[in-house]
């Protein structure tokens, strides 16, 4: 076998995969979502492996040794050690940094579908056509993870995105489903509009769409700086719209909320994620290396006053919302601006913070999103705040998990959440952003205020109505792992904070 | 050393354990907690007497690698000061759980679980060598009590709930920031090596320069003077506690707010003496303000919990004083007058929720006269009220007699006024505690529904008899106790003075 294919192993699988799935629901006639949901809940699961598998392409644990074992693959002769690896012409980069975030892309997409089934079934709306377009959207994220080039990148955001416009508009007899697909998939065109004429001009100021030959550029003499500048410029306007940073954040609570409740639980997720993992190099490449450090770097500082108007902003307005899925769709809106204190430091710590809180982020954000895709089957479907009165009588469970989520969101120890935070704040006061760090712990506070608030809602606050079984069928298992990755991630970081450590040597 | 770990897991244990009861098995989950709590108590006394008071150093030290990237780790120990203070704790305890089965009718088995959590974290805050982990520990503390006072509290529960975690986190929140500002500090002169070890850090921090420290200072200290409370940063306390549950009450007074005035001493003092000499007139001063200011405003209470939730402003001021002077004996009287607070101040709130389990009222009008109907109730309010008072011979009189003294020598604080002031509190405590006695206890009985009050029963005997006999011990012979914390108050005290002075009656003969 070709070695770029087994390097490469993870996006050509779940790639060739989701083809397949469709081809499997053109053959099968009878029970089409049932047998798609248990393909695509494999082929996830296996993605999960193979990414594993390939995370040191130079170990004698990876895909690679084990194949040359067996004798179907030799192994490649030199490894470059230290250097990013890739393959397919400098297109595609191998292991580390891209199968981190793959891993945490494959689990979103593995806990949404697990949450998706009872809540398609109920709706009767089990099409096979949703778990493939999940599978297309997890392979969207992991080309974007793994880009080292502008055009690889690009095409891993149009697939992604693509397969987001049509999953929020799902359920198409929702008008306000409909709408939030329409909204999303305007601006999200115009934004990509945006992102494209950054390339351009990149490419224009540096003759290349490679990461590493813009890098080099960059370092050197450039021939047309306010070119590249105006690129970069450009290209963050057009990442901050994917990432949902301010001033480009006015579509994540209309899409979030209007979208239906799984759906918004992987694109505020494992999406926001995937344009995060986009942002890492895209930063890294632009910052010239000698002034890094230096606070006073214009991109840096931009970025830092992003953040931090992205974390006041999206707390503040989490602040006042009647609605709980809007409140949670601002708090990512915020979360957005936590991570991105991680891209202002551009440190080690930042990056292997960002990675470590996206690893949180994702558990607390999906599992709170499934609690209330829960409680919509239960026939609870407005999500108004004083719908959720005394509902630690009525679902016991539901509430104390909800409980866990919020003191995570929140930022409360023993929970990921915190561990993350407290991370991306060390990173930053060590790039001289002590500003920054106070401007967020300042809007925790305030974000305190509302994730608490939901628990006095749950907990403190009486209803008249007796306790009920709830029924969140194979949701529960997307509960269970969300709780306990939250817990395990909380209590014991080193192991995936190492991981996080470690996959810079590729990157 | 594994008493130490037992004393610290073993409420943990608890939760866990009550967890697996079934929540309609009441009697069997109160029993259940009780044993344990005794169980840690029993534990920690051994500890207690294994402890070597001469030793001026932290005891019974461990450290498990937890978060290898930040260095943090599982980094425990004692010093004289701390276990006092975990005695306190463990003592505290069985009592309030013993008053809950009469105070908590409803959601017992999570009660249980969060009061038993509560002791967990309040244990490991004290215990903490390793500021990553005396953060996690801080913070933890923070949900059971929010949940307790949420669920189980009063008519304002909620309103009590949110600003006592609100004024917290606040705090708290700016001193992670200072703790991950000193390990970065710590790491740009030792190549890089970032720490969370207090250890390590407590010989480092002293030698920072002043702008840093001074910086660092406040945002430790405002996290502390937020938990103590210290004027002006004292509004949450009066709400929490008259909202709270009785047994919430008393852990409250008893050890919750005995972690500002500890954080104080450990980090505020020992870490940054050079802030620490700078604002120590500034810290002195709002101690008087509060302990004036409290007492004043305890004085025209129509609650009596509201009463006794402003006589602890006023009672912790003298701790804060006490720190301020930089004292041995000022310092000496505070750690005293913490276990005292605890004690005294406990009792009184046990008190006041007897009296409301009777008669659900804490109005002082609806009271007179008790002291016919329930005698033997009224000798126990009266040795509780009076310890408050400062009566010499009772406990409260040994913590602020100590604390005036040391004020009034030291060589830190510019003047003797901040004493001087400051011994009034002692007889507005006087005023406002036996004016509340008299009218509640003395006087006719006239009012119907105190006619048939019933006197103690043995369940009530039983929480307060542990007390008084620690009141009259601490009273009659505190040396019993202080001479744990001696050692390291002295030593403590030597290293301030040769760094302010140059020289000092106290210096660590080796």
């Amino acid at each position: 076998m070709h070695i770029d294919v087994i390097l490469a192993a993870p996006i050509v699988f779940v790639s060739l995969m989701a083809t397949a799935s469709m081809v499997l629901d053109a053959l099968k006639t009878k029970e089409n979502g049932k047998t798609i949901f248990l393909f695509s809940i494999y082929v996830l699961m296996a993605t999960f492996v193979l990414s594993a598998l390939t995370f040191s392409p130079n170990s004698h644990f990876g895909l690679v040794a084990l194949l040359s074992k067996l004798g179907l693959a030799s192994a490649p002769e030199t490894l470059p050690s230290g250097e990013m690896l890739t393959v397919f012409n400098g297109m595609v980069s191998v292991g580390g940094y891209g199968c981190f975030f793959d891993m945490i892309f494959t689990l979103g997409g593995i806990m949404t579908i697990l949450a998706a089934r009872p809540f398609l079934e109920s709706e009767k709306l089990e099409h096979s056509e949703f778990y493939t377009l999940i599978l297309f959207a997890v392979a969207g994220m992991m080309l974007i993870s793994h880009a080292t080039n502008m055009l690889t990148l690009f095409i891993g955001i149009e697939v992604m995105s693509v397969t987001f416009y049509i999953l929020s508009g799902y359920t198409r007899t929702n008008e306000k489903s409909v709408e939030s697909s329409l909204k999303y998939f305007l601006l999200g065109a115009f934004a990509t509009g945006f992102l494209v004429y950054g390339i351009a001009l990149i490419y224009g100021a540096t003759g290349s769409m490679d990461y590493a030959t813009i890098a080099s550029a960059t370092h050197g003499d450039i021939r047309f700086p306010t070119l590249l500048l105006i690129g970069i410029g450009l290209m963050i306007v057009g990442l901050s719209f994917k990432t949902a940073l301010f001033p480009f954040h006015q579509w994540a609570p209309d899409v979030y909320s209007g979208a239906p409740t799984v759906v918004t639980a992987f694109m505020s997720t494992a999406g926001k994620a995937a344009a995060l993992a986009a942002f890492m190099p895209i930063i890294q490449v632009s910052l010239p290396a000698a002034i890094a450090y230096d606070g006073s770097n214009k991109i840096q500082m931009m970025l830092a006053v992003i953040s931090a108007l992205t974390m006041l902003i999206g707390n503040i307005s989490a602040l006042v919302q009647k609605d709980v899925k809007r409140m949670l769709a601002f708090s990512s809106v915020a979360h957005a601006g936590y991570l991105l204190m991680g891209l202002v430091a551009a440190n080690p710590e930042g990056r292997s913070g960002i990675m470590f809180y996206s690893a949180s982020y994702l558990f607390m954000q999906i599992g709170s999103f499934i609690i209330l895709s829960v409680l919509e089957r239960s026939g609870q479907t407005n999500h108004s705040l004083e719908s959720f009165n005394g509902l630690s009588k009525k679902y016991p469970i539901l509430a104390a998990l909800m409980s866990i989520f919020m003191f995570s969101l929140a930022g409360i120890p023993p929970f990921a959440g915190f561990f993350g935070k407290y991370y991306l704040f060390t990173a930053a006061i060590h790039a001289n952003f002590t500003w920054l760090t106070i401007v967020a712990v300042v809007s925790s506070v305030i974000s305190v205020y509302f994730y608490i608030g939901l628990i006095v809602n749950m907990y403190f606050k009486e209803s008249q109505e007796q306790e009920h079984e709830s029924q969140p069928g194979l949701a529960a298992i997307s509960l269970v792992l969300s709780t306990a990755g939250i817990i395990i991630l909380g209590l014991l970081p080193s192991a995936v904070l190492s991981i996080a450590q470690a996959s810079f040597g590729n990157h | 050393m594994g008493l130490l770990l037992t004393t610290l897991f073993l409420p943990l244990i608890g939760a866990a354990g009550v967890m697996f009861i079934g929540k309609h098995h009441t009697k069997a989950i109160e029993r259940f907690s009780l044993i344990l709590s005794i169980a840690t108590f029993i534990v920690s006394v051994i500890l207690f007497l294994q402890f070597d008071s001469s030793n001026p150093g932290f005891q019974f030290v461990m450290d498990i690698p937890w978060i290898a990237s930040i260095d943090a780790g599982f980094r425990i120990g004692a010093d004289g000061m701390t276990m006092l203070l975990i005695v306190l704790t463990t003592f505290i305890m069985p009592i309030a759980i013993l008053s809950s089965f009469d105070t908590i009718h409803k959601r017992q088995k999570e009660y249980y679980i969060m009061v038993l959590l509560l002791q967990f974290g309040m244990t490991g805050v004290f215990l903490a060598l390793d500021t990553f982990l005396f953060y996690v520990f801080w913070e933890l503390i923070l949900i059971p009590m929010y949940f307790i006072i949420g669920i189980w509290g009063g008519k304002d529960k909620i309103y009590a709930a949110l600003k006592f975690f609100l004024y917290t986190l606040v705090g708290s929140l700016l001193m992670l920031v200072a703790i991950v500002y000193l390990g970065l500090a710590y790491a740009a002169v030792h190549d890089g090596m970032f720490t969370m070890d207090l250890l390590k850090l407590r010989e480092f921090a002293p030698t920072l320069d002043f702008e840093t420290q001074r910086w660092l200072f406040l945002a430790f200290a405002l996290s502390f003077c937020i938990k103590v409370p210290v004027f002006p940063l004292h509004t949450w306390l009066p709400d929490a506690h008259v909202q709270a549950p009785t047994p919430g009450s008393v852990i409250l007074a008893g050890v919750l707010l005995k972690m500002g005035t500890y954080g104080l001493i450990r980090f505020n003092m020992e870490m940054f003496p050079q802030a620490m000499f700078h604002y120590a007139d500034m810290l002195a001063l709002l101690a008087v303000i509060g302990i004036i200011y409290g007492a004043l405003v305890a004085m025209v209470q129509t609650d009596i919990k509201k009463l006794v939730a402003y006589s602890s402003v006023s009672h912790l001021g003298f701790v804060v004083l006490g720190i301020a002077s930089m004292t041995v004996e000022g310092i000496q009287g505070a750690i005293i007058q913490m276990v005292n607070h605890g004690l005294s101040t406990g009792m009184l709130f046990l008190c006041v929720g007897m009296m409301y389990e009777r008669r659900h009222t804490r109005e002082i009008s609806e009271y007179g006269g008790i002291t016919k109907v329930m005698p033997k109730f009224a000798v126990l309010f009266t040795i509780a009220m009076l310890a408050s008072v400062g009566l010499p011979g009772l406990n409260g009189f040994v913590g602020e007699y100590l604390t005036l003294f040391g004020s009034f020598q030291s060589k830190f604080l510019s003047t003797t006024w901040y004493s001087i002031l400051s011994a009034s509190g002692v007889i507005f405590a006087a005023v406002y505690l036996l004016w509340m006695f008299q009218r509640v206890m003395f006087g006719t009985n006239d009012n119907p529904h105190n006619q048939h009050l019933k006197d103690l029963s043995k369940r009530e005997y039983a929480m307060l008899i542990p007390m008084v006999i620690f009141i009259v011990w601490i009273g009659v012979y505190p040396k019993t106790f202080m001479q744990f914390s001696e050692n390291s108050t002295k030593a403590l005290v030597g290293k301030l003075e040769i760094l302010k002075f140059g020289t000092s009656a106290y210096q660590i003969s080796k």
